[in-house]
């Protein structure tokens, strides 16, 4: 049977069982929304800038672990979602974005609304496809989630130039594909699974340093197994959290230039280092010659380049932190070796002294509302359970450091790129993935402002997002960092003339509140709570000057830290 | 330190552009790099001469494997190997110098392969290093031209990239 390009297309996109298309139309990709027009099994999201659109496909790929999926029309359109994919990119996203191109004969003349996607995305994908023949749209299209949803995850981008839509060709939808070209590792070394068995059970002092790479392998489980049946201390990284369960006292909260003292000083001091699924980051290891000086590293990971591009490593094991993880609870179980008991009481004791510190800790008087405040409310109202997106900044710390996520693909974030104006459309996402769940977006009069015009979307579309905005009338991390290494010169991180986001959140069609009592933080939250059905948005004025601690400076020791 | 990586990739259009933005990407420097198809239509061969320290050219072979379009790659410098270069060196040569440079064509095995009245167009072949240094013994005024392919490698005996 002969289908259009466009046909095969929608066909391709229920074969990948996906639920939802987000994207905007233009004229290089009309025949696709004709073709999507005349189905009901893909349902495609209208979004009003294209950026929202790939955050929207990111935070429902982050909350599910399905791949999100894009549909975008040539030269601005691709242009505006570069943002989105490199985004999804830094944080190893799958996603599947298809741009439209002008027909083939045009390309390379300039033509309108032309732009080079394939050259333009090529640094921030995976991998990425320009379609030149219509018999091979749903091989590639195959291929494109293959890649993106295998190995280490990814965006991929396919180029579809406008004539390769309405052209026709025989449909076949592969079943399974094969290339010679890419076969990512399904298991880890055994012999090297081993050795970090020996060396983990001889630690004095170890440590366990987990990242995305646990959620993206939806390897919780198995590591809140593994972590338990050693009893070793563990930290999670921004993009880990949730991977091991935040109010667990094996847990030291994060690390990082904004972790914990606690989680840092055990990075500092231990003996054996044991990374899974994390990349040491820079914001992770600060400065590289004084990361760990005393551990032997052991670094499990899906990403070969991962392995000693920044930090030497001494065991390395190359698979999927899922199998790698399995693999050593069965081995664990198997032995009769057991952690030294004795330097593991005089390790705790040690590190029950650093979190004794409480790092965290900040006063709320009666007068002005502390962001933290804020987050450890939400997070007393909803129990816990809620879907949390932020944007970049301070707000982003704050909920790192407050909310306490006891389970995976809750907490969803730009942590690689930091992209601003991602928390709201990723919120979206997450929403369309799951319906009856509280999805709350903590965000800042900043970040909020880069997406907002998506109030519309979530009116069209009746999401009831409950937005926290932390309103402190600065860009308060560049602020933070001016005050701290430009001598109080606070170049532009002012927000002056700021909406009345009452009154706007109301002129979309929503709820506004503003809040700015701290006795008042609660009761707002359990009302906007109530109001199932209704996005919420609310503005709380908080503190102006408030800084986030503990801080790593750039180009410190983990044991670097300022404290408050 | 210097490395030759070969490395067999599909024949797609961008391929090329792939492994030179990564390489703009990420900082790492290219000295020579060449490319054409195999006896098999489908799979390209590049030879890509760069340098770095251990910890850098092993990012480089990794991070050049994670590209998709990357079938197979080797480090020679991991094996025996055999590399080579071509040059073709336009140079004046006119009444005695004539004489001279035809004398240094023959030492470096050479081949002039044009001739005008005051030109020869040499064809040489051998490792970088030996045609270096053929253009250091040429009067650099007389030299007119100079085109290089960029270096070639392959493993010697048994040892060979192929799919």
């Amino acid at each position: 049977m002969e289908l259009t390009g466009a046909d095969i297309f929608v066909r391709c996109l229920a074969e990948e069982g996906v639920e939802f298309v987000f994207g905007y139309p233009g004229g290089a990709v009309l025949p696709i929304y004709d073709a999507l027009y005349q189905q009901d099994k893909v349902q495609h999201i209208l979004v009003r800038h294209e950026q929202a659109a790939t955050h929207a496909a990111d935070g429902y790929a982050r909350a599910t672990g399905k791949p999100g999926v894009v549909l975008v029309t040539s030269g601005p359109g691709a242009t505006n979602a570069v943002t989105g994919i490199a985004t999804a990119y830094m944080d190893s996203i799958p996603m599947v974005a298809f741009t439209g191109q002008v027909p083939t004969a045009m390309i390379g003349n300039d033509a309108f609304q032309e732009v080079d996607n394939v050259g333009i995305t090529r640094p921030c994908v995976k991998h990425n496809f320009l379609v030149k023949d219509v018999n091979d749209l749903a091989e590639t299209i195959k291929k494109a989630f293959y890649i993106a949803t295998t190995g280490r995850p990814g965006p991929v981008v396919v180029d579809i130039p406008k004539d390769i839509s309405t052209h026709k060709a025989p449909y076949k939808y592969p079943r399974r594909i094969s290339m010679r070209s890419y076969n990512p590792v399904t298991r880890g070394h055994p012999r090297q699974i081993k050795k970090a068995i020996e060396l983990m059970l001889s630690a004095k002092r170890p440590m366990l340093y987990t990242g995305g790479g646990v959620v993206l392998s939806n390897a919780s489980k198995p590591l809140t197994e593994f972590a338990r049946k050693l009893g070793y201390p563990i930290t999670n990284t921004l993009m880990g959290l949730g991977a091991y369960p935040a109010t667990d006292r094996q847990f030291l909260g994060m690390l990082g230039m904004h972790g914990t003292y606690e989680a840092n000083m055990a990075m500092h001091n231990c003996d054996v280092l044991i990374a899974i699924g994390a990349r040491f980051d820079d914001r992770v290891v600060g400065n590289v010659e004084k990361f760990c000086p005393t551990a032997r590293i052991i670094h499990i990971d899906i990403d070969p380049a991962s392995i000693s591009k920044t930090v030497k490593v001494d065991v390395p094991i190359v698979g999927p932190v899922d199998q790698v993880l399995k693999e050593m609870l069965k081995l664990l179980k198997e032995t009769s070796d057991t952690p030294d008991a004795t330097a593991m009481q005089a390790w705790w004791k040690q590190i029950e002294e650093w979190r004794a510190m409480d790092c965290l800790k900040y006063t709320q008087d009666d007068e002005v509302i502390k962001p933290q405040y804020v987050v450890e409310s939400l997070y007393k109202v909803t129990g816990g359970g809620a879907y949390v997106t932020s944007d970049v900044g301070q707000h982003q710390m704050f909920a790192a450091q407050f909310y306490k996520f006891d389970q995976p693909n809750r907490w969803i974030n730009s942590g690689g790129l930091g992209t601003m104006g991602f928390g709201f459309p990723a919120a979206m996402g997450v929403q369309f993935a799951f319906p009856d769940e509280t999805v709350a977006c903590i965000t800042g009069e900043g970040s909020i402002q880069m997406c907002i015009q998506e109030l519309s979307t979530c009116r069209q579309y009746s999401l009831p997002i409950k937005i926290i905005n932390l309103n402190n009338g600065y860009l308060g991390m560049v602020r933070q960092w001016q005050e701290f290494f430009y001598q109080g010169r606070y170049a532009m991180s002012y927000m002056e003339s700021l909406p009345d986001f009452v009154k706007l959140a109301e002129s979309y069609g929503h709820v506004g509140m503003q809040i700015t009592r701290p006795a008042d933080v609660e009761g707002a939250l359990k009302e906007a709570m109530a109001m199932k059905d209704r996005l919420v948005f609310m503005d709380f004025l908080t503190d102006k000057t408030e800084n986030v601690y503990p801080m790593v400076p750039a180009g410190a020791g983990q044991n670097e830290m300022i404290l408050v | 330190m210097r490395h030759i990586i070969s490395i067999l990739m599909e024949n797609e259009s961008g391929a090329l552009s792939r492994v030179a933005g990564l390489f703009s990407a990420r900082g790492y420097n290219i000295e020579s790099l060449t490319v054409a198809t195999t006896e098999d239509p489908s799979l390209s061969r590049m030879t890509l001469v760069t340098s770095g320290t251990e910890d850098i050219i092993e990012q480089i072979t990794k991070q050049l494997n994670k590209l998709i379009d990357v079938v197979k790659l080797m480090d020679m410098y991991e094996c025996a190997h055999i590399e080579r270069e071509m040059m073709l060196i336009k140079v004046r040569a006119s009444d005695a110098g004539r004489d001279e440079v035809k004398r240094l064509a023959e030492i470096y095995r050479g081949r002039i392969i044009d001739v005008t009245s005051n030109l020869f167009t040499i064809e040489l072949t051998g490792t970088s290093d030996k045609l270096d240094s053929f253009v250091e013994v040429l009067e650099p005024s007389d030299i007119i031209e100079v085109v290089r392919s960029g270096v070639m490698g392959i493993a010697r005996g048994e040892k060979a990239l192929r799919v």
